[in-house]
């Protein structure tokens, strides 16, 4: 009795993996994973995200669509608790979710270690993405290690009532035109403002403008093969100059560092009159400046296009269930879904085709005075050009940089000189 | 398979013997047990505690060790060994020193009004007041808030320009101190929050000493004629000082360690831009968690435990001279 249910047992367990076997040789080649190829195995995936990435409904509609999944959703409070949990778990080499979120930011680290996620790529989803979102997230032998889901297109955010008191054109077609151009003119319009103004300043940081800048810059800190150069690059040492010589020797700064108590306050008090902002800035602007009218945002973006934020979905080698992963992650981040997420919670899409999808075109925001959002950022997603090369060590580099500046514009503890040496020794001791 | 055999078949005549050899035996077996009881059960019940210990204190401190002498990464892993190679870069890095500055600095300005407030605290809580239980609840509240919240709100009150004490300060037509600029100021502010958690907390821990001082030495002194602050000096002071010690040497563990108050003093966390306020545990954190080098990271942890050693040691000595004098006299 005993023996004969052993057999039994074994012949089934021969059945299924002959079955699996075959499934994979025949599905493999001609049906590139897409949609049709449903499983008739239960799967339970899970999914890790963080903040808002706008998916609840989408889970409850996938399951109806695939009655075989189940889907887990854990949802970290914020990106660091969700960054902290899976380099932790990376380091383990076991424990992460199904299909975890990554933020733009973090890309540069997980690249290094390609073999601990799923080559992604694949010929349904080619030119899915905006260039430069695909171009983040794909390794130098090819691998795709995350699918895009919403990006930081940004344009300039400005204050049109102080514009006006200041004599400045302040309709954002005319201011568009004004600051259309490189940084430079932007600064000139920013001297011309503070002339003016009477006390308030042109942008909020030279951190958070240098950053703007920064980001346009193909190779600022590091060569492609992963060498430093931040110290000798010229470009770097340009944009500094720039940035502190208009943020100190004229005056065009607040003196604030963002996110810090001082920067919240000052939207309450008519501190700065424009601020470089990324779709996802609007809401940040909206809470700070509760009751302040005239807020307003342009359709430009000096020296180019600029991104800033934006995340990823990836499927670690970790988890048993890759193929229905990679399958539940390409139809997240399909456009359709992503313009159903943007309208849910507002994360901008970095697809294509959403970007022209008639619910994202016609998005118009009351806080900042009617303005077509969507529109505008869907156009300022389409001017970025340059993929900044981002390798091991940029955010140290950018970190020690962030304080170089922050050191004169707004501690005043050091001249431009001085702290630029500090830089460097910074630097040095990477 | 010898020893079943005899058990299964016993002599019938010596059955007596046999089980007065059994209770034999079993007394001796007894007192063995007894014997071995004394020795070795108070060891036995001590050591959930140096089990525990071994697990979650020593092995760390061994693998950090470990960790140190190689190139780390926290992702990659163990790389190769390097030797004190980390210990040698971090001790040549003026950022290392900068953060030992700090940590004393912010130490000192934190347990030394804390230990001497604590016990002021402590001695009017110990007088008769009306509701006691409520004011010495009362002196436990901040410590119940977690620290990170105290930073927030901290945060918001040292806030360099839209700062309630600034306020205060440019109202009463003084200059605003730069809270996030000036390396003392910045120590002061961070000194508060910690002040403000943990002086309750070691008020309770001296006012509880303080409840154990016989009351007719006080008696004593009043017939002697010595007033309530010549009383204080004179009986109170000294006979805490067994306390004391104690108070001083964990608020010096404490105070070397220091992270969450000087972490949240701005949202960059790495202490200032010109590492105004970086502590030792900050640049630790820096190392591992922003550069992602776990090797010299863990040399820092371990300097530091090296430093906390010394400073315990140098403590111990101190405070045991002069509590040795006070017994003398």
């Amino acid at each position: 009795m005993h023996s004969r249910a052993r057999i039994t047992a074994l012949s089934a367990t021969a059945a299924c993996l002959a079955l699996a076997l075959t499934a994979c040789g025949s599905g493999g080649s001609d049906n590139a994973g897409v949609e049709g190829e449903t499983g008739t195995e239960d799967v339970t995936l899970s999914v890790g995200t963080f903040n808002e990435f706008g998916y609840e409904e989408l889970f409850t509609e996938y399951e109806e669509l695939n009655p075989n999944v189940t889907i887990e959703h854990k949802k970290a409070a914020t990106s660091n608790e969700a960054r902290d949990n899976l380099t932790t778990r990376l380091a383990a080499g076991s424990g992460l979710s199904d299909i975890e979120g990554i933020e733009v930011d973090w890309l540069p680290e997980l690249l290094e270690y390609p073999d601990q996620f799923a080559d992604l790529s694949d010929p349904a989803v080619e030119g899915r993405w905006l260039d430069w979102k695909t171009a983040a997230a794909t390794t130098e032998d090819g691998q795709l290690i995350g699918y895009g889901t919403d990006a930081g297109p940004q344009g300039v955010c400005y204050r049109a009532d102080l514009f006006e008191k200041a004599g400045l054109p302040s309709d954002r077609e005319s201011v568009a035109e004004m600051l259309d151009g490189s940084w430079q003119d932007y600064f000139d319009a920013g001297k011309k403002f503070v002339a003016a103004s009477g006390g308030t300043a042109w942008f909020d940081s030279a951190g958070a403008t240098y950053q703007g800048m920064i980001n346009q810059v193909q190779n600022a800190y590091e060569d492609n093969d992963g060498t430093l150069i931040a110290t000798e690059n010229p470009d770097v040492k340009d944009i500094y100059e720039q940035v502190l010589q208009a943020s100190v020797t004229d005056g065009l700064s607040a003196h604030l560092t963002q996110w810090e108590d001082d920067w919240v306050a000052s939207f309450q008090s008519d501190a700065f009159a424009t601020k470089l902002c990324p779709g996802w800035m609007l809401g940040v602007i909206e809470g700070n400046a509760e009751g302040v009218e005239g807020w307003d945002i342009a359709d430009v973006f000096p020296g180019g296009g600029g991104n800033w934020g934006g995340s990823y979905l990836t499927v670690p080698t970790q988890g048993a269930n890759q193929a229905e992963a990679k399958k539940l992650a390409e139809w997240l981040t399909a456009p359709e879904q992503q313009v159903k997420a943007f309208e849910s919670k507002g994360t901008f899409p970095s697809q294509v085709e959403a970007l022209e999808s008639d619910a994202l075109l016609g998005q118009t925001n009351a806080f900042f005075n009617d303005a077509p959002t969507g529109e505008i950022l869907a156009n300022r997603a389409t001017a970025v050009e340059v993929t900044p090369f981002k390798g091991p060590k940029y955010f140290a580099v950018n970190d020690a940089m962030q304080q170089a500046l922050t050191r004169v514009d707004v501690d005043k503890t050091d001249d431009p000189a001085s702290s630029w040496e500090k830089f460097v020794t910074a630097v040095g001791a990477l | 398979m010898a020893v079943t055999d005899r058990v299964q078949t016993p002599p019938p005549n010596t059955n007596q013997r046999a089980s007065r050899d059994k209770s034999v035996k079993r007394l001796a077996f007894s007192q063995k047990v007894s014997k071995w009881d004394v020795k070795l059960s108070p060891y036995l019940y001590i050591s959930p505690f140096f089990v525990l210990f071994a697990i979650t204190g020593l092995f760390p401190l061994a693998y950090t060790a470990w960790v140190s002498l190689h190139s780390w990464n926290l992702i990659g892993g163990q790389g190769k060994f390097t030797g004190l190679e980390n210990y040698e870069f971090v001790l040549a890095q003026p950022f290392f020193w900068n953060a030992v500055g700090n940590t004393f600095s912010i130490f000192l300005l934190s347990s030394v009004p804390q230990v001497v407030l604590a016990i002021a605290i402590a001695a009017v809580l110990d007088a008769n007041l009306r509701a006691k239980t409520f004011w010495r609840m009362g002196v436990l509240v901040p410590f119940v808030v977690a620290p990170v919240a105290v930073g927030l709100i901290f945060n918001n009150l040292f806030a360099d320009q839209a700062g309630l004490f600034n306020e205060l300060l440019t109202g009463m037509g003084l200059d605003p101190v730069r809270w996030h600029s000036d390396s003392l100021a910045s120590h002061t502010a961070i000194a508060t929050m910690v002040n403000f958690r943990w002086t309750g907390y070691n008020a309770l821990i001296f006012l509880a000493a303080m409840q154990a001082i016989p009351r007719d030495v006080y008696e004593a002194a009043t017939i002697d004629g010595a007033g309530r602050l010549r009383q204080f000096f004179s009986v109170t002071v000294p006979m805490l000082r067994p306390t004391i010690i104690f108070v001083v040497i964990t608020a010096t563990i404490g105070g070397l360690q220091i992270f969450d108050e000087a972490r949240v003093f701005d949202q960059a966390g790495l202490g200032g831009a010109d590492r105004q306020w970086q502590t030792l545990t900050m640049y630790i954190w820096e190392l591992g968690w922003g550069q992602r080098n776990f090797g010299r990271a863990s040399a820092v942890a371990w300097l530091l435990f090296l430093i906390i050693v010394l400073i315990a040691m140098a403590n111990f000595l101190i405070t045991r001279r002069i509590a040795t004098q006070g017994g003398r006299r």
